[in-house]
């Protein structure tokens, strides 16, 4: 398979529709504009439909409608419209519709700024919408694995019948590396026989909500619900260790910032100081299991672009065994190994 | 032309006593039954003089809830 | 003997939860009997988002969507994209609408979306048990405005059918009632008219219908029949505002 050099934003635009997206509703915001752009120049193509709503709100509920139509469907934004979408993904997740949710993260809070940044950490991994709702987070650290992992998010999501985030940043968006398109791994995907396609006069209506005033009948969902998401934490989870064998120092990052902390890891090697990294490839469900694979660590250290937010499940994941420390840039102020190789030093020097 | 009568059935189970129908009726046939509690607690709709009934169906066509059949009846 | 009248198969058997002399129960009958007179019924896929009419996905006899307050216009977008030969409808009330959902009507009709929109105007929130709305009258008395809407804080209610006209992707738009029997027929002329554009492909349509709310009005449903009449048709004139044949 011949690889082609492409633009973040545009290569998974070209993932999605490799997997079959036929339809995608977006709005502008930078830094993702060149994947929506992207769509309208490509879907009209195959057949496919481009709209670009009036709005995020608007996005995720054509969304809503075309999932429960039966379509593969995407859409794409950054952190502020992430924001605006979040009432619509509740819903999505309550009335189990399957969709691919594409956030190019910048700065904030607020309109905060355009460069990369993992600030929405919490935003993708806790959901913030309303209710006791889930979803499948991929956090890709290279143009290839965005491309991988768009791919096999609509599986994932037709398997679950799940929204799946696919979380960027405007590196990821905006930097250019080649990459090509594989086929997923097969899965047996269930046919899509609740979808409204029309009664054709042959069967019960079907019906695609999320409201249920009786508590018993929502409780009941709720199980219903959480039992996938148990499923979701016992077959989807994904992590890579990098260099963790007999490391005394364990770095926890995903994303770009993973990237660095590679060149960091690698620099200490160097000298002679054994570092490894944790990196994250699904933020939720978060990898605990991979600090069960860490004897000989004495240190963790969250590395993150924001003021410290994956660090919480660093804690929980590591429940109390080894001191966690915290570095970060924010605000789209990036992160340089020579800092980060700093930080090992000084933790590792008995510092604080 | 044999003048057109019609015959008005009541769900009554299903009426919730809001009485649109008694105001639209043309020979002013449709009552409450006042002597008479449906499963719900209201008294449904009725019509005693069923031989007066030109089937015009307007109190089928303004009944909120679908509780009136409207059948003719030849002469 | 032969029966002229009974319930459509446009309509499940289930009940409504209406309040009493709510004539929800009659325009969902009308779209019901529209649905099956143009034998489109297999083919429907409706839209409600919430307001009373949220439950009308146990109410209609064809595929449904519950929708997030205001979004139903954006629901029905994704759903008439990907099935552009389903007949797709939504059934919003005016807090819906006139409200939350000002943005998605106006532009699915900017975009002149082939769906069809019911638009049940009653000036007053329902289901959340009778605030104002964006189409309550002056001096109409609403739990958030118990004095009688006062337009120097709220501004005057507003006329969705007028402004949607003015949008060339509307190709139809038609204003009408159900407090009357002449309405409802009327009414019922229009609704297989708006789905009549959507079928033929010629754009949005919407069918704006007043319609009486005897609960939050606090009135028995008789008198409301009389209140819509004599409040709120002279500030929301009955008729059409565009229809495709000026078109041709």
């Amino acid at each position: 398979m011949a690889k082609v050099l492409m633009k973040g934003n545009e290569a998974i635009g070209a993932a999605a529709i490799k997997a079959g997206c036929k339809f995608f509703f977006g709005y502008p915001i930078t830094p993702q504009n060149e994947l929506p752009e992207f769509m309208s120049r490509e879907l009209p193509k195959i057949d496919g439909v481009f709209v670009q709503a009036e709005s995020e709100v608007a996005a995720i509920n054509m969304i809503y409608g075309a999932a429960g139509a039966g379509a593969r469907t995407m859409t794409s934004s950054s952190s502020p419209g992430m924001a605006l979408k979040q009432e619509g993904i509740s819903y999505i997740a309550g009335a189990e519709l399957p969709c691919v949710i594409v956030n190019i993260s910048r700065g904030g809070p607020g309109l905060g700024g355009i460069q990369p940044s993992q600030a929405d950490y919490f935003q993708s991994t806790r959901g913030g919408g309303n209710g006791d709702y889930r979803h499948l987070v991929y956090a890709p650290s290279t143009l290839q694995e965005a491309v991988d992992l768009t791919i096999e998010a609509f599986d994932i999501a037709d398997y679950y019948r799940n929204p799946v985030i696919v979380l960027g940043d405007g590196m990821i968006g905006q930097m250019m590396e080649p990459v090509e398109f594989n086929e997923p791994k097969k899965r047996d995907l269930p046919a899509k026989d609740w979808a409204t396609t029309g009664t054709e006069d042959k069967r019960r209506p079907n019906i695609i909500n999320s409201l249920a005033l009786d508590p018993a009948e929502l409780e009941k969902h709720n199980i219903k619900l959480d039992n996938k998401y148990k499923a979701m934490e016992e077959n989807e989870v994904r992590y890579e260790m990098y260099k963790t064998e007999g490391a005394e120092l364990i770095f926890v990052a995903y994303g770009t910032t993973a990237r660095i902390v590679k060149n960091a890891v690698d620099a200490l090697e160097a000298e002679g100081i054994k570092a490894g990294l944790i990196r994250p490839i699904t933020l939720w469900p978060f990898p605990n299991k991979a600090f069960n694979e860490i004897p000989t660590a004495k240190a963790l250290v969250s590395v993150e672009m924001s003021m410290g937010q994956m660090i919480d499940d660093v804690k929980i994941a590591n429940n109390g065994k080894l001191p966690v420390h915290f570095y970060g840039r924010t605000g789209g102020m990036i992160p340089t190994p020579e800092a980060i190789v700093e930080k090992a030093k000084e933790i590792l020097g008995g510092g604080k | 032309m044999a003048k057109r009568r019609g015959r008005v059935i009541f769900q009554e189970d299903r009426c919730k006593g809001c009485e649109l129908c008694t105001t639209v009726c043309p020979v002013d046939i449709v009552k409450m039954n006042k002597s008479k509690i449906n499963v719900k607690g209201y008294h449904p709709a009725t019509v005693d003089e069923m031989e007066k009934c030109i089937a015009c169906a307007n109190c089928a066509t303004i009944c909120p809830d679908v509780v009136i059949k409207i059948e003719t009846i030849e002469e | 003997m032969s029966t002229i009248f009974e319930r459509t198969d446009g309509l499940t058997d289930k009940q409504f939860h209406y309040c009493p002399g709510c004539t929800h129960g009659v325009i969902h009958r009308l779209v019901g009997e529209v649905l099956v007179e143009l034998g489109v019924l297999g083919k429907a896929v409706g839209v409600a988002p919430v307001g009373c009419s949220v439950l009308a996905y146990d109410y209609f006899n064809c595929d449904m969507h519950e929708a997030a307050h205001g979004r139903a216009p954006a629901v029905a977008t994704g759903i008439k994209r990907v099935l552009p030969d389903n007949v797709v409808f939504t059934y919003q009330g005016d807090g819906d609408l006139a409200s939350i959902g000002t943005a998605e009507i106006i532009h699915a009709a900017h975009r002149g979306e082939k769906f069809t929109t019911i638009f049940v105007n009653n000036a007053i929130y329902g289901m959340t048990g009778g605030q104002m709305a964006p189409t309550t009258l002056i001096g109409q008395k609403a739990t958030t405005a118990p004095y009688g809407r006062d337009a120097a804080t709220t501004g005057m209610p507003l006329r969705m059918s007028e402004m949607l006209a003015t949008i060339d992707g509307a190709v139809f738009v038609e204003r009408v009632t159900v407090h009357n029997v002449a309405g409802i027929r009327k009414a019922k002329k229009a609704i297989k008219k708006a789905f009549e554009v959507q079928i033929a492909g010629l754009g949005f349509g919407i069918v704006e219908i007043l319609s009486t709310c005897p609960t939050n009005w606090g009135i028995t449903p008789v008198e409301s029949l009389k209140w819509l009449e004599e409040n709120m048709l002279p500030y929301y004139p009955l008729g059409n505002f565009r229809t495709p044949e000026e078109g041709k």
